[in-house]
């Protein structure tokens, strides 16, 4: 089923997107002329297949359960913001906050990927083919964001329980993020993630780069002042 | 919020639509700025005459015509809506002079050689069918809608700010530190006609510019010089410069073809440009200064 954006208003194609008869059998669907508008194919909730053909403006399946977005084009700031599952994947670059909150699914950007990349991610996997932008995974609590190019400043500033893996090079880490062993456990899980993706690429070309603790655990030592 | 746009013409194919593009792009940021809206447009440069965009506010056409011919012999004037596009020979230090102290109830919104700048209240789609901003061509523009925070909606408060012959600035987000850079700038003797953050960046880049500095470093020294957030859009006789301030949380596209650059803080502003889909489209990365 095909949606032209440039004839029909964005709202009642969201909304029919979210609204999927499950009895019917069609689930593939193609939105043309989005011309940057916001908020397309935000709060898709049903196991339905999205080609989105140009570029798209803020949140772009932001809020995704169960859904497959393809976007052939750039998207603006957020996309896949707050995801819950399902795949969202941009063939072009990402705004800033790509995959920001999300707490499952993946989330494969071709190209590179700005700014605050999965900040506060709590258990997504963003998979990001080229370079990721300052501050990139800030506040990550869960989840993989794995990055094929490099990193600029701040990488995984004051991050938690998530996992950063990058093939390139790292412009600085930020505040409790440090340089980990590539074990066993995250090249098993990479792999994992690869195959599901159909991406062939060997995990261990990749450092991986995750928390400190220092910052978010309390200290003992501390504990007297009270 | 605010948005800004820019569009630079990298060849002459599209001198004559360049006001037509400009006015769908302010259009399509009206979401993002309601209260206000300006635009900078230059043309070829005229080598013999300067030209004054002045604001008649109230003024009749007919009432500034008397006033100003009292000073000023050879003028030609074209008036759109309540702003008037002034040709003469006269020199900006003597024309200005006059018109701030013997015609106060008009404003100069900007002046130059190549320079038109028309800015007023109200939303940026009917500011640009007002000024016929579609009639116009070109070889580049820059234009913003405003969202109105640190200053009053107002004519004054409205942007682009003109501080010096043919330089306008656009800007989205908020200075921090504006009072201190004015009254340092005020000491230096530049003038300031409101209490906006953007008059003040523009009065900056100005004197920088006046004390022997290029527009690319000059943008540079005002990654250290002004506190806050931005991006701006920077513009001269030969084109425009883009700056974001480090930490980035101002949005700003840039989409390239072989054609023309444009800029602007999303891209929806400029989905209806030719061939745009196909353009070289980035985001401009934080701290850098490009220009075209």
């Amino acid at each position: 089923m095909n949606f032209d954006l440039s004839k029909k208003k964005l709202t009642d194609i969201n909304k029919y997107l979210q609204n999927i008869d499950r009895k019917s059998n069609v689930r593939k669907f193609k939105i043309e002329n989005p011309s940057g508008h916001h908020a397309i194919c935000a709060g898709l909730k049903d196991d339905i297949d999205v080609t989105i053909n140009g570029h798209t403006g803020y949140y772009c399946a932001g809020m995704n359960q169960k859904a497959s977005v393809t976007v052939n084009g750039n998207v603006g700031t957020g996309v896949a913001e707050n995801m819950m599952s399902g795949k969202v994947f941009v063939k072009g670059n990402a705004s800033q906050s790509a995959g920001a909150t999300g707490h499952g699914g993946n989330l494969v950007i071709e190209g590179d990927a700005s700014s605050r990349c999965g900040i506060s991610m709590k258990g997504i996997n963003i998979i990001v083919k080229g370079s990721v932008g300052h501050m990139s995974a800030f506040m990550a609590q869960k989840g993989n964001l794995i990055i094929f190019g490099d990193a600029d400043e701040d990488l995984g500033d004051s991050i938690y329980e998530a996992k950063i893996f990058v093939k390139g090079k790292v412009k600085s880490l930020g505040a409790d993020c440090v340089e980990k062993k590539m074990d066993e456990k995250s090249i098993n899980e990479l792999k994992k993630i690869f195959k599901e993706l159909n991406i062939s690429e060997n995990p261990k070309n990749f450092k991986r780069y995750g928390s400190a603790r220092k910052l978010y655990n309390f200290k003992i030592d501390n504990a007297g002042a009270y | 919020m605010c948005g800004i746009v820019g569009i630079y013409l990298k060849t002459k194919k599209y001198e004559k639509s360049l006001g037509k593009f400009l006015s769908g792009m302010l259009d399509n940021m009206a979401t993002r700025g309601p209260d206000s809206a300006g635009f900078a447009i230059y043309t070829k440069e005229n080598q013999n005459n300067f030209k004054y965009s002045i604001c008649l506010n109230n003024l009749s056409e007919q009432d500034f015509k008397k006033k100003i011919s009292k000073y000023f012999k050879k003028i030609k004037m074209i008036k759109y809506s309540d702003h008037i596009i002034m040709e003469t020979k006269d020199k900006p230090k003597e024309v200005i002079k006059v018109i701030n102290e013997k015609i106060k109830d008009v404003s100069i919104v900007g002046y130059g050689k190549s320079i038109n700048i028309f800015k007023q209240t109200g939303n940026p789609k009917d500011v640009v069918k007002k000024f016929k901003l579609s009639s116009f061509s070109g070889t580049h523009g820059i234009g913003h809608t405003r969202m109105a925070t640190e200053s009053a909606i107002t004519t004054e408060g409205s942007h682009p700010y003109c501080t010096a012959e043919d330089e306008c600035l656009v800007h989205n987000g908020s200075l921090s530190n504006h009072n201190n850079v004015r009254r340092d700038l005020i000491k230096k003797g530049q003038e300031f006609k409101s209490e906006n953050d953007t008059e003040v960046a523009a009065g900056y880049i100005s004197n920088k510019i006046s004390e022997g500095s290029n527009l690319k470093n000059t943008l540079t020294s005002s990654l250290k010089n002004l506190d806050g957030f931005y991006t701006f859009i920077a513009g001269t006789k030969d084109g425009f410069a883009l700056l974001r301030d480090e930490i980035a949380c101002k949005p700003a596209v840039v989409a390239e073809t072989k054609d023309y650059v444009a800029v602007a803080s999303e891209f929806q502003a400029m989905a209806h440009l030719p061939n745009v889909n196909s353009a070289k489209i980035f985001e401009p990365k934080p701290g850098v200064v490009y220009s075209w």
